[in-house]
């Protein structure tokens, strides 16, 4: 970890506008930004502390949906009555994500922009596009079993690793942000991490100033709520496939999943097949994958998972 | 005291403190955090300053140069120490082949190159990052583990065993099987991770560190720092457990010790958890030929099995041939061990060391051939039991119930009950299987000496450099001198982990408890003596109960035996010859277990589990069973998700932390139950025990994969048994 200084932010626009200063990172609960800043993967010089903003709040919005502060801590969210009644997928997956410990401690803004578990990311002697531009990718062909199969690139391979945002996917949430001059945006959750390309280092739509206020969730779409991850072991790893899925009574429904791309992975065309089964979701949800030898057996574990999940719906 | 014969009728056949569930002594110590583990012994020196070690970033090959004037400016630094200003040092055993430090050749990836130390352990990380080493690296390395035995080992090593003519039973047999078998780099993954502080008094340093054997230690230190032995001081009176990652010296010590040396203060090093995979050391991958012949009777005739494991210089490697010579019958065996010489870092001793890869391997063998033979699996192992060594047949087993193993498992777990036909059992969306698998892991014991001294107050203090690695030693050493004084438990403390006590087995081999507490028994038996001679009477004469010391119609407190002052005895116990030649000393065991496999994503969960131990006298069945549940777990994890990943290319382990090598977590373990056989083997020790710490883990994850078969009907010979090693054979769901 490199020497750095370290301030509170006053207002999120302040956050913004100190970022846009000094270069510095925002540090909100800290589970993963610390993490990388011990191995030197990230190497801020300056941190601007975000908790104690008043962004700790969920409210209802007009439209019936609910607005989530950037700051709410992923077990308030999880445990929230109204996203247990009305998008139970969300608590589902955030149960099924880190530990009860991490989970007091990490954000909603922080789980969406929480970096990959690439091994070779991690390990500051192989190369990496992502952490070290230009210098390749190690895990191409190398140990490759947990990274992705689709929407990858020559130049990374690397998953995004949240689950909260897969569900979020599935509900179709908005991020909403501010920058050092004030403006604010609202972002789809289909818009805001980017694909890898040439440019795996860029992982988001986010400006260099740019700071989560809030994600907000439209109003409740109804229909049963699932998320299966799997994993080798029960509890406390990183999916190696998950499905978020909300099916409703006609059969329709959404379907999104983790674990498989450097985004949570959603179509619309593959929603509409949901009725038709788990076949005919995988066949166009996962069009194009390019899985490695390690791990193209996550192709066939998504279509048993999703059928899984659509058994369960019909019991 | 020599132990030349088989014990006889003795006092531990009518013990009162050994054999009970006896709480850690230690125990209230370590759950209120105040047992201070190598690295928090913050009181021991003071002006302690911090050392952060460098690892290679290459495999094989030179460091040609290292820039520390980065480091050397940045704040805080003290000192640093670079490979390049030592001459290779080496360690002292055979047995571990390792190069800790020095000279400029890389054998290994993360090999230590460098400790930076610093006044706080921020500065001395952060400057850790600033040396700039040059490297060669050395393209000629090899990092892949063959596809078959023979071809990746060496060729032509002598046979383990050689007994009868294998090839003619197994060409002519009525059953036979032929299959190859994988098992990977495991971790230990212990809680502490390696962790020293080392102090220099002018050529005399002591070493506060994380070790298994401190009389190992100990000469290790000496070699490595070129001081006598005597001028080392060695202490660990806690680990956070070790898994034989302890057993030897290993670089965060001697890190400390030349740091401390260089820079003039005390230096404490830890290994950072990313480092360790490939630092330190690991259990050996293999790859495992078992070929093995039945008659139509389902009696083996022929037994096959050839190993080969990575190490990186003669010595070291899983030898998973280690149970195969004497755990089952077979008249005609052909059974060969073969290192493969890789340029990973060093395989070595990771808990139940062969046995464990060994019967991963063996134990899906037999359920196989079981099948084959359309014998219950149950059945098919007590057809094979032998009561002698199989090679030698003159040479009986000391005390073996194998088969008693196996049939009071059974008969608990409910065996006859399950479901026989492979894939057929449902619960919901999971598929249900059964799985059975035997233990054998043999009974070493090594000289082990401690001191005893009776205090004026009637207490009974114990001093031995005997380590506590969370298994339960400064418990059962202290309930055996209690028995042997007859002192009440609670009159007894227990000091261990120092060298400037007497030399003890130390914890490894599963030797641990069977001998420290046969060495507290001759120190114990020197105090009585000493006692009857403060008394002059003879020792035989007397009887020790409750506190008292009886002679004819006499007795007198023990306390004031000495008139004020402490009485002390001290002694070793040596194991004599017979032990070996005349017996198989060895511990035997059952594991049952249920799994189930989700029928859609083949996510594996287990259910139950039922081990039951033929270990001889049970010392302490709390401890002991805790030895056994822990095992059971790390069975587990070797089942169903440990694995080093190899990147052959770059030569390393990838998933070099708690991240990415992934051990079981409490949800995966559901239920547990240990069932111990009332044996005790007058051949092991005098008090009549052997080890159970390893044998727990003798054959689990085997146990597991002979249910993931029964479940699925899918066989996977690859460890570990992941999902995707299923999922395309798994039945319609
Ligand atoms: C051992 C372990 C296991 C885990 N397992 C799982 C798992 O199974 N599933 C899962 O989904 N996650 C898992 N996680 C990841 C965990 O969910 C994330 O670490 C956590 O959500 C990050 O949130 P944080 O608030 O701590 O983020 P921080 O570490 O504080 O920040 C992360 C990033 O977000 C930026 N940031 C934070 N807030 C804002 C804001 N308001 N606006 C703009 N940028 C911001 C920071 O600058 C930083 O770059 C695991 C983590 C660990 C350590
Ligand atoms: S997959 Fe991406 S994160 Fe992993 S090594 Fe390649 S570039 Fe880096």
């Amino acid at each position: 970890m490199r020497a750095f200084s370290y301030e509170r932010a006053t207002s999120p626009q302040h956050a913004a506008a100190q970022a846009a200063e000094t270069g510095g990172k925002f540090i909100a609960g800290g589970t993963n930004l610390l993490d990388l800043m011990k191995l030197e993967i990230e190497t801020p010089t300056h941190l601007i502390d975000v908790n104690g903003l008043g962004l700790d709040m969920i409210e209802d919005t007009a439209d019936g949906g609910l607005r989530i502060g950037a700051l709410v801590r992923n077990t308030d969210l999880a445990a929230h009555e109204r996203v247990r009644r009305d998008y139970a997928v969300l608590t589902r997956a955030l149960v099924a994500g880190a530990s009860g410990q991490l989970r007091n401690k990490a954000t909603t803004a922080g789980n969406l922009l929480q970096r990959t578990r690439c091994p070779y990311f991690y390990d500051t002697n192989m190369p990496c596009n992502k952490r070290n531009p230009g210098s390749g990718c190690a895990a191409l062909e190398g140990f490759s079993r947990q990274l992705g199969i689709i929407g990858t690139s020559e130049a990374c391979i690397a998953t995004h690793p949240s689950d909260m945002a897969v569900a979020m996917r599935a509900l179709d949430a908005v991020v909403e942000t501010v920058n050092a001059a004030g403006e604010t945006r609202s972002i789809p959750l289909e818009d805001f991490h980017l694909l890898p390309g040439d440019h795996p280092e860029v992982e988001t739509v986010l400006g260099e100033d740019e700071f989560i206020t809030a994600v907000t969730l439209p109003a409740p779409v109804g229909g049963r709520h699932f998320y299966h991850k799997v994993r080798d072991r029960s509890s406390y790893a990183f999916a190696l496939v998950s499905v978020a899925a909300v099916v409703q009574p006609d059969g329709s429904g959404r379907v999104a999943l983790g674990g498989v791309a450097p985004k949570p992975w959603r179509r619309a065309e593959a929603d509409a097949a949901l009725p038709n089964g788990a076949s005919a979701v995988m066949s166009t949800l996962l069009d194009g994958a390019n899985p490695t030898e390690d791990n193209a057996f996550k192709v066939r574990l998504s279509e048993r998972t999703l059928a899984a999940v659509l058994a369960e719906a019909q019991e | 005291m020599e132990f030349n014969n088989p014990a006889g009728n003795n006092l531990f056949d009518k013990a009162k403190v050994v054999g009970q569930p006896i709480r850690r002594l230690e125990g209230p110590l370590k759950v209120t955090g105040r047992a201070a583990y190598a690295y928090e012994r913050h009181d021991v020196a003071s002006g302690q300053v911090y050392g952060y070690p460098v690892g290679s970033a290459i495999a094989k090959g030179r460091i040609t140069g290292i820039d520390t004037s980065a480091a050397e400016a940045a704040p805080g630094v003290i000192g640093i120490v670079t490979t390049l200003e030592h001459d290779p040092i080496e360690g002292v055993f055979d047995y571990d082949p390792v190069r800790h430090f020095g000279g400029n050749e890389v054998l290994h990836y993360h090999q230590a190159i460098a400790v930076v130390v610093a006044e706080t352990f921020e500065q001395a990380r952060a400057a850790a990052n600033l040396l700039k080493v040059d490297y060669a690296r050395d393209e000629g390395a090899n990092f892949t583990l063959s596809s078959t035995p023979e071809a990746a080992g060496e060729t032509d090593p002598d046979p383990a065993q050689s007994t009868g003519d294998f090839d003619a039973a197994f060409a002519s047999a009525a059953v036979t099987l032929d299959e190859t078998y994988t098992t990977p780099a495991e971790s230990h993954s212990m809680m502490e991770p390696h962790a020293t502080i080392a102090a220099w008094d002018g050529d005399r340093v002591t070493l506060w560190t994380s070790n298994q054997m401190i009389e190992w230690g100990r000469q290790s230190f000496a070699k490595a720092f070129g001081v006598p032995a005597d001028n080392v001081r060695v202490d660990c009176p806690y680990l956070g457990g070790g898994f034989g990652a302890k057993l030897f010296v290993r670089s965060d010590a001697v890190l400390a010790g030349l740091a401390a040396r260089k820079v003039g203060r005390p230096v404490k090093v830890t290994l950072p958890r990313p480092m360790i995979a490939n630092n330190t050391t690991h259990r050996g991958e293999t790859i495992q030929r078992i070929r093995l012949a039945a008659d139509a009777q389902g009696r083996l005739t022929a037994i096959g099995h050839h190993n080969a494991t990575n190490a990186l210089t003669e010595a070291g490697g899983e030898d998973a041939t280690l149970p195969t010579v004497a755990f089952y019958a077979a008249a005609n065996r052909q059974v060969v061990n073969a290192p493969a010489h890789m340029n990973l870092p060093n395989s070595n001793a990771m808990r139940a060391p062969g046995e464990t890869a060994g019967l991963m391997a063996f134990e899906i063998a037999m359920d196989e051939m079981a099948a084959k033979c359309g014998m219950d699996p149950v059945a098919f192992r007590i057809a094979n039991d032998t009561q002698v060594d199989p090679g030698n047949p003159d040479v009986p087993f000391s005390d073996r119930h194998f088969v008693e193993c196996l049939e009071r498992g059974a008969a608990a777990f409910g065996w006859s009950n399950r479901n026989t036909a492979p894939g057929a059992t449902r619960d919901g969306a999971w598929l249900i299987g059964h799985g059975v698998a035997g233990a054998y892991r043999p009974a070493p014991v090594m000289t082990s000496g401690a001191r005893v001294a009776l205090t004026p107050d009637g207490r009974l203090r114990v001093e031995s450099d005997m380590t506590d690695i969370g298994t339960g030693s400064y418990t059962v050493m202290g309930q055996t001198a209690a028995e042997v004084l007859g002192l009440p438990f609670e009159a007894v403390s227990v000091e261990l982990g120092d060298s400037a006590y007497p030399v003890s087995a130390g914890s490894g081999g599963q030797w641990g408890a069977a001998s420290a507490t046969a060495g507290v028994y001759a120190a114990c038996v020197a105090l009585r003596e000493a006692i009857a001679e403060r008394l002059g009477v003879q020792e035989g004469d007397l009887t020790f109960e409750d506190g008292m010391v009886r002679h004819g119609n006499t007795s007198t407190p023990l306390g004031e035996v000495g008139g004020g002052e402490e009485i002390v005895g001290e002694d070793s116990i040596e194991f004599g010859s017979f032990r070996s030649d005349d017996a198989l000393v060895a511990t035997f065991g059952a594991h049952f277990v249920e799994v189930g496999v989700h029928a859609y994503t083949g996510e594996i969960r287990v259910r139950r589990m039922l081990a039951v131990a033929d270990s001889g006298r049970i010392l302490n069945p709390m401890t002991a069973r805790s030895q056994m549940i822990g095992a059971m777990t790390m069975g587990v994890g070797g089942a169903l998700m440990e694995e080093l990943a190899v990147d052959e290319r770059y030569g390393f382990f990838v998933n070099h932390d708690l991240a990415g090598y992934e051990v079981p977590v409490h949800l995966d373990i559901p239920e547990q139950e240990v069932i111990f056989l009332e044996t005790t083997d007058p051949y092991s020790t005098p008090l009549k025990a052997k080890g159970v710490g390893e044998l727990g883990l003798c054959g689990v994850a085997a146990a597991l994969a002979n249910a993931v078969t029964n479940a699925t009907g899918v066989r996977v010979r690859d460890y570990p048994v992941t999902l995707d090693k299923i999922i395309d054979g798994l039945p319609s769901a």
